[in-house]
């Protein structure tokens, strides 16, 4: 598994360390249902098989953090985006 | 047909033409009174159960691939209990029991091998925290010895022992430890539940979960809907996608394992031996080969395969534990899909959809809990109450704060 770098190129996956998940949003904690929200945030996940948007961060390199698109049952990677630039809507919860 | 000497002998008698299939190939019925979803280890054991210990036989057992093709035949054999928390000690020690005593329960060879499981411990540190570990156990009736060097290397002779890096300073043993023979363990709970009436459902996929009202009415399949007055789930690494059938979301993320067999040796590895400075187990299985593994990959996944950095990984360990493995050809690595929970254990279940249960989370240490987790898993189907063993494994201990950690390593599912 190959992972293109916008600042690096392409690099082996073993340069990134894997953060899950991209499309988690913290939630605000001053909602009257924090509490649950704080709780699916931290533990609950939709593990897709299929497209997965995760976050990477290039240790053994640039050090920037990356969102990946990957499936998850090939291992293909698709669109790789630098993780600073919101690249789609913030989702809630 | 009953196995003994005395079938394998009139078998043989007769040029072995007359042995039978050892379970039908059932054709589903419209409905049952339980549908177990996923056919591996785990939910045969749990059917087996059923029908055993709570006499519900008019069960079906539906796997979307053959029986065996899952990670009950990718595992590396390892029966254990060698746990730390209250939570979990009983229920493996349970386990362990049941394996004890499974080949004259099921009439099955499962070359259920007590050989012991050695950890080695490298630092004073670490032999503190095996210490501890050990005493668990022991308090909770399961046998530990710790093992300072000599004894080791009396078991042991070929470790490399003054290693700069990781010098070995001793171990923590249980001898009633060992490997099974993992197909063997699928083949013979798939041919003692169907002797019991249980139908085994080979290539048949579940498709959708039919709920109405908050209740689970029946599965939708490959082969058609199957109603059920009670559904279990029992999916592994696909657990996350068939609950979403329901509508529930899970505290579990899929990721790959790899696991790696040699070419054949002479017995040379007496028992499993597990490296306590990396990640890297070991074991030889009876034909000769030397049967392997390390960490998960570490990125979700639901391909049963796995990238070379890993296998690197897991070569380095061998390394630095066992020099003389590099003299060896590896002969086969392969993957499962595993499901990585938040806290590393495992969850037995009700869900908030009435009469649908889950089995889930077993993390890469699913094959040692078969027995118990089929046990458990049926007695809360039969029951609608958990069994005592499985009572921590609650699907709502993430909300409650009540996670059962071994590791210490947070809701982070690749780092367990």
């Amino acid at each position: 598994m190959r992972i293109s770098c916008p600042q690096c190129g392409e690099r082996g996956h073993d340069e990134f360390a894997y953060y899950g998940d991209a499309n988690l949003r913290r939630p605000d904690p001053t909602r009257p249902d924090a509490e649950a929200a704080f709780c699916d945030y931290v533990y609950l996940r939709d593990n897709p098989a299929g497209v997965h948007r995760e976050l990477w961060y290039h240790a053994h390199g640039c050090h920037s953090w990356l969102i990946v698109e990957r499936d998850t049952r090939t291992h293909a990677i698709g669109a790789v985006t630098e993780a600073r630039v919101p690249a789609a809507p913030p989702v809630e919860g | 047909m009953r196995y003994s000497i005395l079938t394998l002998l009139a078998q043989a008698a007769t040029g072995n033409r007359h042995w039978r299939p050892a379970w039908r190939d059932a054709e589903p019925k419209r409905a049952y009174d339980v549908v177990i979803v996923g056919g591996g280890g785990h939910g045969l054991a749990t059917a087996y159960y059923l029908a055993r210990v709570h006499g519900i036989t008019n069960v079906a057992v539906l796997e979307k691939s053959y029986i065996g093709s899952g990670n009950v035949g990718r595992n590396t054999t390892i029966v254990r209990s060698n746990y730390l928390l209250p939570g979990n000690v009983p229920f493996y020690e349970w386990s362990l029991k049941l394996w004890e005593g499974l080949e004259q329960e099921l009439n099955y060879n499962a070359m259920v091998s007590q050989r012991g499981v050695m950890n080695l411990f490298h630092t004073d540190a670490q032999r503190d925290s095996f210490v501890r570990r050990g005493n668990s156990m022991r308090m909770h009736g399961v046998d530990a010895e710790l093992l300072d060097v000599a004894a080791v290397r009396k078991i042991a002779p070929f470790l490399d022992f003054e290693n700069a890096r990781f010098p070995i300073r001793g171990g923590l043993l249980q001898r009633r430890g060992g490997t099974v023979r993992h197909d063997a363990v699928a083949w013979g709970f798939a041919r003692a539940a169907d002797g019991l009436g249980v139908d085994i459902i080979q290539n048949c996929e579940v498709t959708g979960i039919r709920v109405e009202r908050r209740r689970a009415l029946g599965v939708e399949t490959s082969r058609g809907f199957i109603g059920a007055g009670t559904i279990g789930l029992a999916c592994a690494g696909n657990s996350s996608r068939v609950a979403s059938y329901a509508g529930l979301r899970l505290p579990i993320e899929s990721h790959v394992l790899q696991a790696f067999v040699s070419e054949g040796l002479k017995p040379v590895i007496p028992c499993v031996i597990t490296f306590g400075a990396g990640h890297f187990y070991v074991s030889q299985s009876d034909k000769g080969g030397l049967v392997f593994g390390g960490d998960i990959d570490g990125y979700n996944s639901y391909a049963q395969r796995g990238n070379l950095a890993a296998v690197e990984d897991v070569c380095e360990g061998a390394m630095a534990l066992m020099p003389f493995l590099g003299r060896i050809r590896l002969l086969r690595s392969w993957g499962g899909v595993m499901d990585m929970t938040m806290d590393g254990s495992p969850i037995i279940d009700r869900t908030p959809i009435d009469r649908l249960y889950l089995n889930a989370g077993w993390c890469y240490g699913g094959f040692k809990a078969t027995p118990a987790s089929g046990w458990c898993f049926a007695h809360l189907i039969a029951r609608n109450e958990s069994h005592q063993f499985s009572a921590a494994y609650r699907l709502d201990r993430f909300a409650a704060g009540r996670v059962i950690d071994e590791k210490g390593q947070g809701p982070h599912p690749n780092r367990h």
